[in-house]
């Protein structure tokens, strides 16, 4: 089934948890077992994820592991809709960080988040740096360029 | 010391591992807290003591260029890289050094290869590849396909991933003009059975070529026995520096194949006229070479050389055997390629979770494996996986280091659990 607005208005993340719940949360894990149990947490609570919307269009190149993202764009509140899809555990969950982060902003907002910043916060830069092939990084690009495209009309 | 105290000195050196690991600098270092675990060996392995020493001791004593004469230097320089050359040549037990040329690594072999077929090759030819084939040689025969007219064809593979030699047997026709083929899978470990292969092929007077990238570091060809036209490796699979690499050919056919690449060492006499090769290797190495890589790789085989082989391979063999032991205490783990003929290189996967996250979380535990397609996408398609997650040992892993590594899947499928 294709999605509707509806899907991606329900998606909870940048809401519920917020930001500020995850950084709260992630504050006081002091070993890695309990940092990915986290992580993976999160990624169990990305919204189910179109099946039609697999497509190449959608799809992020990765040698990884594989990333899938959609948007859409609410005319009446000017903010931007996100939903996105990895069939890898941790990829979702730093997918789920990203969302918390940028779902439902407006483009101007979401393009003046800093995610780099937040993820060196989190000390898990490593994951989205350009040297690893999860497609994260072209998958948070791709995300800024749909945000530009908004933001220029 | 008498000579069999000597010897026996030796045999123990040879044996004790913790003194091999010794000679590999990087290897003691931690990372992300652990010591480290270096299980990627088959993406690149890592270098002794004594290759970073001759390339440092190149550097500041003999560096000039090679093949320009007319100094002290020049000379020197000169010596070293053609001394590497015939370590080289006694390595694979090639006829001549003529027969060795020096690549970047074993893609450009490859590539170089089938460049000086193309001319052989016409509509309706056949390239026997098989379907374990890394990228390296599957793609630079479609490039010549489609520059020919002439038709990649794949051997197929068993489950078990060795060659289905049904399939080998029913393909190999009068249309095949070459057979390339890995002589080890990087992704399964399979040895193939190149010796039957090539005299199979060589009956119908096909070319052969042998991918040696991953069977090299774990055991010695003989060119001469296996009679081969071409076999070709990669000097940082070999515990040697990156960019450098070895193509070995039969003189007659690299007398036959035009130049790679055009400029300066390679030519004779140059005019606008008329412009003439220069003599074997040369034609096939223009420019100024990797000359202390070259150096590097001639010491790292030197370096093995220095090495109890069968005790070497005896040592892998032990780790091998022991993961395969250990791959039950993972509940849902198995292992893709379980070939009767291996090196030590096991693919996984465990049900439920990712290569990707397996990678990720056996780094933290300060081990490092290679996840992926590596570079085998039509070998993942036949098993219909995404990747595979895959620990690739040497000859100086421990078994405790095997140990922990399963110590550390456990670990990380409670994490999932």
């Amino acid at each position: 089934m294709p999605a509707t607005e509806q899907d991606f208005l329900n998606n909870p993340l940048g809401k519920n948890p917020t930001l500020e719940d995850v950084l709260d949360g992630f504050e006081f894990l002091d070993d890695w077992e309990e940092r990915y149990a986290f992580i993976i947490d999160l990624g169990k609570q990305l919204p189910a994820f179109p099946d039609d919307a697999r497509i190449e269009e959608n799809y992020v190149h990765g040698c990884q592991s594989q990333v899938w993202v959609i948007s859409h764009f609410h005319e009446a509140s000017g903010k931007l809709y996100l939903l996105i899809d990895s069939d890898a555990m941790i990829v979702r969950g730093l997918a789920a960080m990203i969302l918390i982060a940028l779902n439902g902003k407006t483009p101007r907002d979401l393009l003046a988040t800093d995610i780099d910043e937040l993820f060196e916060q989190l000390d898990l830069f490593r994951h989205i740096s350009p040297t690893r092939g999860n497609g994260l990084r072209s998958m948070i690009g791709k995300i800024r360029d749909i945000a530009a495209a908004h933001a220029a009309e | 010391m008498n000579d069999l105290s000597m010897a026996s000195t030796a045999t123990q050196k040879a044996f004790d591992v913790q003194a091999i690991r010794r000679d590999f600098p990087i290897l003691s270092q931690q990372v992300n807290g652990k010591p480290l675990v270096y299980l990627d060996n088959g993406a690149s392995a890592q270098k002794p003591r004594s290759v970073l020493d001759a390339m440092d001791r190149y550097y500041r004593e003999m560096h000039s260029n090679v093949h320009r004469g007319a100094h002290t230097l020049g000379d020197r320089a000169t010596a070293a890289f053609e001394g590497a050359r015939e370590t080289v040549r006694s390595f694979l037990n090639a006829g001549s050094t003529r027969e060795i040329i020096w690549t970047k690594g074993t893609t450009e072999a490859i590539n170089l290869v089938a460049n000086g077929l193309a001319p052989k090759l016409k509509a309706g030819d056949e390239i026997l590849v098989s379907h374990m084939e890394h990228h390296a040689n599957i793609v630079p025969w479609q490039m010549i396909a489609e520059r020919t007219g002439a038709k990649v064809v794949p051997i197929q593979v068993t489950p078990a991933g060795e060659l289905d030699l049904e399939s080998f047997d029913r393909l190999l026709s009068d249309r095949t003009r070459v057979l390339a083929i890995t002589h080890v899978s990087n992704v399964l470990g399979t040895i193939n059975p190149v010796n039957e292969l090539v005299g199979k092929a060589k009956a119908r007077g096909v070319i052969t070529l042998l991918d040696g990238a991953q069977a090299v570091p774990h055991f010695q060809p003989d060119v001469q026995a296996l009679d081969c036209d071409f076999y070709v490796f990669s000097s940082h699979k070999l515990f040697g520096p990156t960019g450098i690499g070895v193509l070995y050919g039969k003189a007659a056919l690299l007398e036959d194949m035009p130049p790679y690449q055009g400029g300066g060492e390679m030519i004779e006499r140059v005019s606008f006229e008329r412009t003439t090769w220069n003599v074997l290797p040369y034609k096939f190495e223009a420019g100024t070479p990797a000359i202390a890589e070259a150096v590097g790789l001639g010491a790292a085989i030197d370096y093995l050389n220095g090495l109890d082989r069968p005790a070497m391979e005896a040592a892998e063999n032990a780790l091998m055997v022991r993961a395969n032991q250990l791959v039950e205490t993972v509940p849902g783990m198995s292992i893709i390629g379980t070939a009767k003929q291996k090196v030590p290189v096991m693919s996984f996967k465990i049900e439920g979770l990712h290569p990707s996250d397996v990678g990720t979380l056996l780094d933290q535990q300060g081990i490092a494996i290679r996840t992926g397609h590596h570079c085998a996408m039509p070998l993942m398609d036949f098993y219909g996986v995404p990747g595979t997650a895959r620990a690739s040992f040497a000859f100086y892993n421990t078994l405790d280091e095997v140990e922990q590594l399963f110590t550390a899947l456990q670990k990380i499928q409670r994490l999932f659990a």
